[in-house]
């Protein structure tokens, strides 16, 4: 069997969440008994990152296609690509993260070879037996799939990252034609310092309990840096414009899996649950009683956050 | 120029669905539906394009059950033009969604196509991108803002780090995100018009797609529950226990 997994770049680096699609094709291979793995490793200037797909424990072969077209992720682009590698060196499994490149992208792939794609698989069982959340996490459901290929996109927080140490063989491959339906005129990217919400080992998330954007940035962000954790947000902060869109943790948002996830303010419907209830430790900070987050939550304190919170960071000095 | 909106009929969002009690499939009987919250905010996208004066026409599509012609009325009522019925069985899977919509679209030659980025139900995020793939068509996925100018859409996109933007060729299938728009309520009297509305019923056979499931679900599982937690009574007890008990700080 061999299965691709392609990497996720930004600005020619790795997007570590592929090391987490990486470990779930090492998963899939060890079910098989054996298979290779080889990663793709495409965009523009793509020798860094070759180099570090190049250095992931289990990998065999890493595919470098360097083009100015592959530079943003393009889905039309990139899946005119792999389709063709399918092809040509037949793979049997097609693996990324279902991070908002690798959801852009794979349906895409998948279409193009008339496969069912499975999508934010959470557990493998087998070679074409997976286990996935669907109603917003709310039932997991194990399926099969026969398809010749097995297209896949794995949530990164249910899978270890693959380890470094590894020596893969780097192949280059020609770039395929521009397919010019699409191109990036910019990004706006939120800066922080503080690590990756996705992969964070503590998230303090917000709600609309915070009452407003000043509040959240002044109660929550010396918590966040005490705790040296990445900050997250309900919808309903994000809607009432407390904070930017890429905070949400959600069914819509982001999927996280912190060691331990501070709910301040945030009541815990449903789509909200949906984005963190695989948290190992889940502490609430409400002050109504009878907020649903308090039902998965290990540590509920009741009150007001005005007050709690700065206490709280004042505690952990 | 037309804009075509596939709309799906799903459990409602505010509904805490229920696993069979055998685990062969989730518990629907007498549960409430509506219009995947998504799509809505599709319907509502093209309705603004077509009062804007960039549209024509927009027509509605569905897939599915009997069920489906009420998700349709609700578009209908919403602002748009005509629906489509695709009769067909529940639960078809999205590469076959996605190959009779492309069906659909090579009757109706529509410019745009407008759907939600996923189903609440499925939780797939595949169709629109199968469509576009296809059709040969750009994509713009998870969109928050959209703007039509000589024949290019600009989107703006959700992605992880932030928001980016793409000018795409048209024809071309646009994904929505939540913060795309704010859907309207429909009227009393909007609702009474949308029953005159046309809609046309086509059997899915008469597409000429296979529907056969390509996926078999094997079990329907409630995900393993979390252990009830405990009330603490202040900040230091809270510290203490996150401490020495859950070690996590």
């Amino acid at each position: 069997m061999r299965i691709l997994v392609i990497a996720e770049q930004e600005n020619g680096s790795l997007v570590e969440t592929s090391l987490n699609a990486i470990n779930a094709a090492q998963k899939l291979a060890a079910s098989h008994g054996s298979a290779a793995i080889d990663v793709l490793a495409a965009g523009h200037n793509t020798d860094a990152l070759a180099a570090e797909c190049a250095a992931v424990t289990g990998v065999d072969e890493v595919i470098q296609v360097d083009a100015p077209q592959y530079a943003a992720s393009l889905a039309e682009n990139i899946t005119t690509l792999v389709v063709e590698l399918v092809k040509s060196r037949d793979y049997q499994a097609v693996i990324c993260a279902s991070t908002s490149v690798g959801k852009n992208i794979s349906p895409r792939i998948a279409a193009l070879l008339d496969v069912a794609q499975v999508s934010d698989v959470t557990e493998i069982i087998g070679v074409g037996t997976y286990i996935r959340p669907i109603y917003a996490g709310n039932i997991m459901l194990t399926c099969e799939s026969a398809e010749p290929v097995q297209v896949l996109t794995v949530r990164p927080t249910a899978f270890d990252k693959a380890d470094l140490g590894g020596s893969a063989t780097v192949t280059r491959l020609d770039a395929g034609e521009d397919a010019g339906l699409s191109s990036l005129l910019g990004r706006e990217l939120s800066k922080s310092d503080r690590p990756v919400l996705s992969s964070a080992p503590i998230v303090v998330s917000g709600g609309r309990g915070m009452g407003s954007g000043d509040n959240y940035q002044r109660l929550l962000e010396p918590l966040a840096d005490k705790l040296g954790a990445a900050l997250g947000a309900s919808r309903a902060a994000v809607d009432a414009g407390f904070v930017p869109n890429d905070y949400q943790v959600g069914q819509t948002g982001k999927i996280v899996a912190p060691e331990l996830y501070l709910a301040v303010g945030i009541s815990g419907a449903i789509q909200h649950l949906a984005g963190m209830s695989d948290a190992k430790v889940i502490v609430a900070i409400n002050k109504d009683p009878d907020a649903p987050i308090f039902q998965v939550a290990d540590y509920g304190l009741e009150g007001d956050l005005n007050e709690l919170v700065p206490e709280l960071t004042e505690c952990l000095a | 120029m037309k804009i075509l909106v596939p709309v799906k009929r799903v459990v409602d969002y505010n509904v805490k669905v229920r696993v069979k009690s055998d685990g062969s499939g989730v518990d629907l009987d007498n549960v409430k539906m509506s219009i995947n919250p998504f799509d809505e905010i599709a319907v509502e996208e093209a309705v603004r394009l077509k009062e804007a004066g960039c549209a024509s026409e927009v027509v509605v599509v569905s897939l599915g059950g009997k069920g489906c012609q009420e998700t349709l009325r609700t578009a209908l009522a919403v602002g748009a033009d005509r629906a489509i019925h695709i009769d067909a069985e529940d639960g078809v899977e999205p590469l076959a969604v996605a190959k009779c919509l492309k069906q659909v679209v090579s009757r109706e030659n529509p410019e745009l196509v407008i759907m939600g980025k996923q189903a609440i139900d499925d939780d797939c995020n595949q169709t629109g991108q199968m469509l576009s793939a296809l059709l040969g068509w750009s994509q713009g996925t998870f969109a928050s803002e959209l703007e039509l100018t000589d024949g290019k859409a600009k989107v703006t996109r959700e992605i992880d780090g932030g928001l980016e933007t793409l000018e795409l060729v048209m024809p071309a299938v646009i994904t929505c995100d939540l913060r795309l728009n704010e859907p309207r309520y429909a009227s009393l009297p909007n609702i009474m018009k949308a029953k005159r509305k046309p809609m046309e019923q086509i059997p899915v056979s008469e597409l000429g797609v296979d529907i056969t499931p390509r996926i078999q679900p094997v079990k329907f599982a409630a995900p393993a529950p979390r252990s009830g937690g405990v009330k603490v009574a202040d900040v230091a007890e809270l510290v203490e226990k996150l401490r020495s008990e859950a070690r996590v700080l």
